[in-house]
C-alpha cells in the first residue's frame, strides 16, 4: 500500500486536513489501490449470497484501513480518521469508479458499529470499533423475531440473569447476512413485569456460539441472504451488555435512528456508495429503454426523465434533512422522511423498470443482459418499504413526532408486558 | 424554504412579509379578482421600491441583491409571494431581465433595464404559440430582415400579463435562426388580447404581430444565436415558479394540519385517525422534497453549473406534479368546504395548477431530461 506517492496534506485553520487537500489525496490513492468495477456480468445471481464476496468484502476494508482511508467520520481514538460529513462525500465521490466493501456498509458501518460508538463502553469501543473499520469484524442486527418487528419493544426473546452472566432464549429472524458476520446486537426482555419499553437490554453476542442455531431463510428472488437465529441457553458476560441493564430501548432507539438514516441514504459512516452487487443494482432506465427499442418513444421518455428527477429530488432532500437535524432544526425523526422518500423512489424506479422492459422482464433468453433484472427486482419491490422499519412505521412517527398529532392508541401501554394480550 | 437563510436574507423575508400582510392579503387578492387587470401598477411601483426587479441585476446597472446571490434573493421572495398568492409579474419581469442579462453580445438595452428594474416598465416573455407546447426555440414567428428593420409576423398565446406588459422579449426565427428582440408592446402591428385564466390574478394573453417593424437595435443577443439566452430565460423561470409553488403548499399544508387539530368527528380530532395522519406524512415528505429540490435547483442555477438543466427540469417534474396532489389532498382534508368559493383552498389550486402548466410541463421536462442525459451520454 503506496503512501508514497501521495498528495500532500493541507491543514485548514481548525487543524483539520481540508476538504480539497483530502479530496486529491483520496484520488491519487484510490487509483494507486482500489480495483476499478468490472464490467456489469450476464449472469442473475442473488447479492451477498456468495461467501467469497464477504472475503473480498473484508480485503477492500483492510486496504482502506492500511491506505489511511478506513472509517473518515469514526473518532481517531477507535481507529478512524476524525474527519467531517464533507470529507466522507468527497471520498464517496471519488470511490464511485472502484470496487468498494459495500457489503459492510449496512448495517455494519452504518448502523451497528455508530450504535457502539454511541452507546458502548469505552472496552466496547476499543475492542470492536477498530475491528470493524480493519475489515476483521462484521456485524448484523438481532431486532426483528418471528413474532412481530414492528412493534419492536413488544419482543418476547428473554435474557436471563445467572450470576456474572445472562443467559438468552427465544428466536430473531430477517437479519441480514448474520451468517457472514461475527457479532450481532441482539435485543431482549429482561424483566417482564414493567410495561414493554422499560424491561428491555441490548447485548452485542457472538453469532457462532454454543447456544445459537442459525438458519437461512430463502427470499422471494431466491437470495438466500436472510437468517434466523435460534437461542437455546446461549450464555454471555454482563460486559456484553450495551448500555444499561433494561436500558435497552434507550440503545434501541438510537439503533432506529441510525437505520433510518441508513436506509435513507444519509449515514456518514459508509464506505462507498451504490448498489452491493449486481443484482440489486438499479437498471439504468435510459439504457433498458434503448435495449428494448424504445429509446426515442415520448411515453418511456417520460418515465426515463421522471424517475431521473425523482432521484435529483432524492439527493436534495437527504442534503436538506441530514443537515437540518444535525443543526438542529429539524427534529431527530426527521430521519424517517428520507427513510419514507427512499421506498417511494425504490417503488417508482422498480414500476418503471418493469413498464419499460416489457415482456422482457419475465421471459428471454438464458444469460440475457438487464431487462431480465427487472422481474427480479419487481418480486422484491416491497422490501425497501419493510427493511429498516415499515414505511407505515415511518408514517406515524412522521405524523407523530415532527407534526405532533396524537399518538395511535396503543393497548399495551403502561401495562405489565406479561399481562399482554399477543397474537398466535 | 432555504433553512440556512442569512441574516440579510431572514430581514428581507421579514420585510416582505409584512409588506404583503398589509398590502396583499387573501382579500386583496379576492377583490383584484374582480377588476380588469390582475394587479394594480401601484402597488407593482412599491414592490420595485422594494427591489423586486433588481435582484437580479448588478450593481454597476443599477440592481442589487440581498446576499449577492440575486437568484437566491429572487426565489426567496417568489416563495414569499406564493404564501399568499399574490400577483405581480415577479417571473415575467424578471425572466425578461435575465434573457437581457445573459445576451450582452448584441445591441444595447441597458436603458430598459433600468427602467425594468425601477418598475416603470414590466416585461413578460413571448414564447408560447397557437397549437403547440412548450417548444421555445422553435417558433413560427417569423423576423425577417428588410434593410436597417426586421418585420416580424405571427401569434404568441399564453403570454404572462400580456394586458400589462409594456416590454415583449419575442423568440422568433429569422434567416439565421432562432433570435429575440425586445419589442415594446405599444409598436404598430402589435394587438393584445387578454385571454381567461383559471388563477384569478395571473393573467394571459395572447399577442399578434401584423407586419410589426422594429429597428435592428430591437435584437437581443446576436442574430440567430438566442439558444443560451432562452435556456437561460426558461431556469429562471422554472426556478421561481418552483419557488412560488413551494410557498404556497407550505401554506397550505400549514393551515390544513391546523385544521386537523381542530376538526373533530367521533369526539376526536381528524389530526389522530390513522389512515388521515398517514396522509399527512406522505404530504409532509412530498413537500420537503418539493422545497429541497427546488432550492438545488436554484443554487445550481444561481452557480451556472453544468447541472442546472437537468436540475430545473427535475425540479419542475417533480414539484409540478406533487404540487397539485398535495393541495387536492389538502381539499379532501377539508371536507366540503375545501370545495366552495368561499374557503382559500380554490385560490392555491388554481395557482398551482397554472404553474404545472406553464414554462413546460412536467411531462414536457421529464422528456427534456431524458434528452439531456442522453446526449451527455454521447459526449461522454
Ligand atoms: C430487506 C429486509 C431486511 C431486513 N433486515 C433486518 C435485519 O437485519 N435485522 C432485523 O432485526 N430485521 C430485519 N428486517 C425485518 C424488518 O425490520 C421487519 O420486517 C419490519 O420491521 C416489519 O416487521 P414484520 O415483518 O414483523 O411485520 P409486522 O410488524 O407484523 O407488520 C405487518 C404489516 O403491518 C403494518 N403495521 C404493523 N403495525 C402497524 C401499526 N401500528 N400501524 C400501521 N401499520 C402497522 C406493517 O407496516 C406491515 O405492513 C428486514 C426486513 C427486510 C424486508
Amino acid at each position: 500500500m503506496s503512501q508514497a506517492t501521495a498528495a500532500p496534506v493541507t491543514t485548514g485553520p481548525d487543524g483539520m486536513e481540508t476538504v480539497e487537500s483530502f479530496r486529491l489525496r483520496a484520488r491519487a490513492w484510490l487509483a494507486e489501490n482500489m480495483p476499478r468495477l468490472p464490467e456489469a456480468t450476464d449472469d442473475v445471481a442473488p447479492e451477498g449470497d456468495d461467501d467469497a464476496a464477504w472475503v473480498r468484502a473484508r480485503e477492500l476494508q483492510r486496504t482502506l484501513w492500511d491506505g489511511g482511508f478506513a472509517g473518515i467520520c469514526y473518532p481517531k481514538q477507535y481507529g478512524g480518521l476524525g474527519l467531517s460529513e464533507a470529507h466522507q462525500h468527497a471520498f464517496t465521490e471519488e470511490s464511485l469508479p472502484y470496487e468498494m466493501p459495500l457489503l459492510l456498509n449496512v448495517p455494519t458501518l452504518s448502523i451497528c458499529a455508530p450504535v457502539i460508538l454511541d452507546m458502548g463502553t469505552e472496552e466496547q469501543k476499543l475492542e470492536h470499533l477498530p475491528k470493524v473499520l480493519r475489515g476483521d469484524e462484521v456485524l448484523v442486527q438481532f431486532l426483528s423475531e418471528p413474532s412481530g418487528g414492528s412493534d419492536l419493544a413488544g419482543l418476547i426473546t428473554r435474557a436471563d440473569r445467572d450470576g456474572d452472566v445472562f443467559r438468552i432464549n427465544g428466536a430473531k429472524t430477517w437479519s441480514t447476512s448474520a451468517y457472514a458476520a461475527d457479532f450481532g446486537l441482539c435485543l431482549t426482555r429482561t424483566d417482564a413485569t414493567v410495561p414493554k419499553h422499560r424491561g428491555l437490554t441490548m447485548f452485542l453476542i457472538p453469532t457462532k456460539a454454543p447456544g445459537i442455531t442459525m438458519r437461512r431463510i430463502t427470499q422471494v428472488n431466491g437470495s438466500t441472504e436472510f437468517c434466523e437465529e435460534f437461542f437455546d441457553d446461549l450464555v454471555v458476560p454482563a460486559s456484553s451488555v450495551v448500555g444499561e441493564v433494561n436500558g435497552g430501548w434507550t440503545v434501541g432507539s438510537r439503533q432506529l435512528f441510525h437505520e433510518r438514516t441508513a436506509v435513507g441514504g444519509g449515514s456518514p459512516y459508509v464506505s462507498g456508495q451504490g448498489a452491493r452487487s449486481a443484482g440489486t443494482a438499479k437498471l439504468d432506465l435510459a439504457e433498458l429503454a434503448r435495449e428494448t427499442g424504445q429509446g426515442d418513444d415520448p411515453r418511456v421518455k417520460e418515465l426515463v426523465g421522471e424517475a431521473y428527477a425523482q432521484e435529483k429530488v432524492q439527493e436534495a432532500l437527504i442534503g436538506r434533512i441530514v443537515s437540518a437535524v444535525e443543526k438542529g432544526q429539524f427534529p431527530g425523526p426527521s430521519a424517517s422522511i428520507i427513510r419514507l422518500f427512499h421506498a417511494e423512489t425504490d417503488q417508482q424506479h422498480v414500476d418503471y423498470e418493469v413498464a419499460i422492459a416489457g415482456s422482457a422482464a419475465v421471459t428471454g433468453p438464458a444469460g440475457q443482459r438487464s431487462a431480465g433484472y427487472a422481474g427480479q427486482h419487481y418480486l422484491m419491490r416491497q422490501g425497501a418499504s419493510l427493511g429498516g422499519g415499515s414505511t407505515e412505521m415511518a408514517r406515524n412517527i412522521i405524523s407523530e413526532r415532527i407534526l405532533g398529532m396524537p399518538r395511535e392508541h396503543a393497548a399495551d401501554r403502561d401495562v405489565p408486558f406479561n399481562e399482554v394480550k399477543r397474537g398466535r | 424554504m432555504d433553512l440556512d437563510l442569512s441574516p440579510d436574507q431572514k430581514l428581507f423575508v421579514e420585510a416582505t412579509r409584512d409588506f404583503i400582510d398589509k398590502t396583499m392579503p387573501l382579500t386583496a387578492v379576492r377583490e383584484l379578482a374582480k377588476r380588469d387587470q390582475g394587479f394594480e401598477r401601484s402597488w407593482w411601483d412599491r414592490g420595485a421600491e422594494l427591489g423586486w426587479a433588481a435582484l437580479l441585476i448588478p450593481e454597476e446597472s443599477g440592481g442589487g441583491s440581498v446576499s449577492g446571490e440575486g437568484l437566491l434573493d429572487l426565489a426567496v421572495l417568489a416563495e414569499e409571494l406564493g404564501r399568499t398568492v399574490a400577483p405581480a409579474p415577479l417571473l415575467a419581469t424578471n425572466t425578461v431581465i435575465a434573457g437581457l442579462l445573459a445576451a450582452t453580445d448584441g445591441p444595447d438595452h441597458s436603458a430598459e433595464l433600468e427602467q425594468l428594474a425601477a418598475g416603470e416598465l414590466i416585461g413578460t416573455w413571448a414564447v408560447y404559440e397557437p397549437g403547440s407546447g412548450f417548444t421555445p426555440l422553435s417558433p413560427g414567428l417569423t423576423a425577417n430582415r428588410k434593410g436597417e428593420t426586421y418585420v416580424l409576423d405571427g401569434v404568441k398565446d399564453r403570454v404572462e400579463v400580456a394586458d400589462q406588459a409594456d416590454l415583449l422579449l419575442v423568440t422568433a426565427t429569422t434567416d439565421e435562426g432562432p433570435t429575440q428582440f425586445l419589442v415594446p408592446a405599444a409598436t404598430d402591428g402589435v394587438t393584445v388580447t387578454p385571454t381567461w385564466s383559471l388563477d384569478l390574478v395571473r393573467r394571459f394573453g395572447e399577442v399578434r404581430f401584423d407586419g410589426v417593424e422594429v429597428g435592428v437595435d430591437a435584437v437581443v443577443g446576436r442574430p440567430g444565436a438566442a439558444a443560451d439566452a432562452v435556456e437561460r430565460q426558461l431556469q429562471v423561470a422554472v426556478v421561481l415558479q418552483t419557488a412560488e409553488t413551494v410557498g404556497a403548499i407550505f401554506r397550505v399544508f400549514e393551515f390544513t394540519v391546523q385544521w386537523a387539530f381542530d376538526r373533530y368527528t367521533f369526539g376526536r380530532p381528524l389530526a389522530s385517525y390513522q389512515a388521515l395522519k398517514h396522509r399527512f406524512a406522505d404530504m409532509k415528505t412530498w413537500a420537503e422534497g418539493s422545497a429541497a429540490i427546488s432550492l438545488a435547483a436554484a443554487r445550481a442555477v444561481q452557480a451556472g453549473s453544468p447541472e442546472a438543466a437537468t436540475l430545473v427540469s427535475s425540479a419542475k417534474s417533480y414539484v409540478g406534479a406533487k404540487a397539485p396532489q398535495i393541495v387536492q389532498d389538502c381539499v379532501q382534508m377539508h371536507g366540503g368546504i375545501g370545495v366552495t368559493w368561499e374557503h382559500d383552498l380554490h385560490l392555491y389550486l388554481r395557482r398551482v395548477t397554472v404553474n404545472r402548466a406553464m414554462y413546460g410541463t412536467p411531462e414536457e421536462h421529464r422528456r427534456r431530461i431524458a434528452d439531456l442525459i442522453s446526449a451527455e451520454k454521447e459526449i461522454a
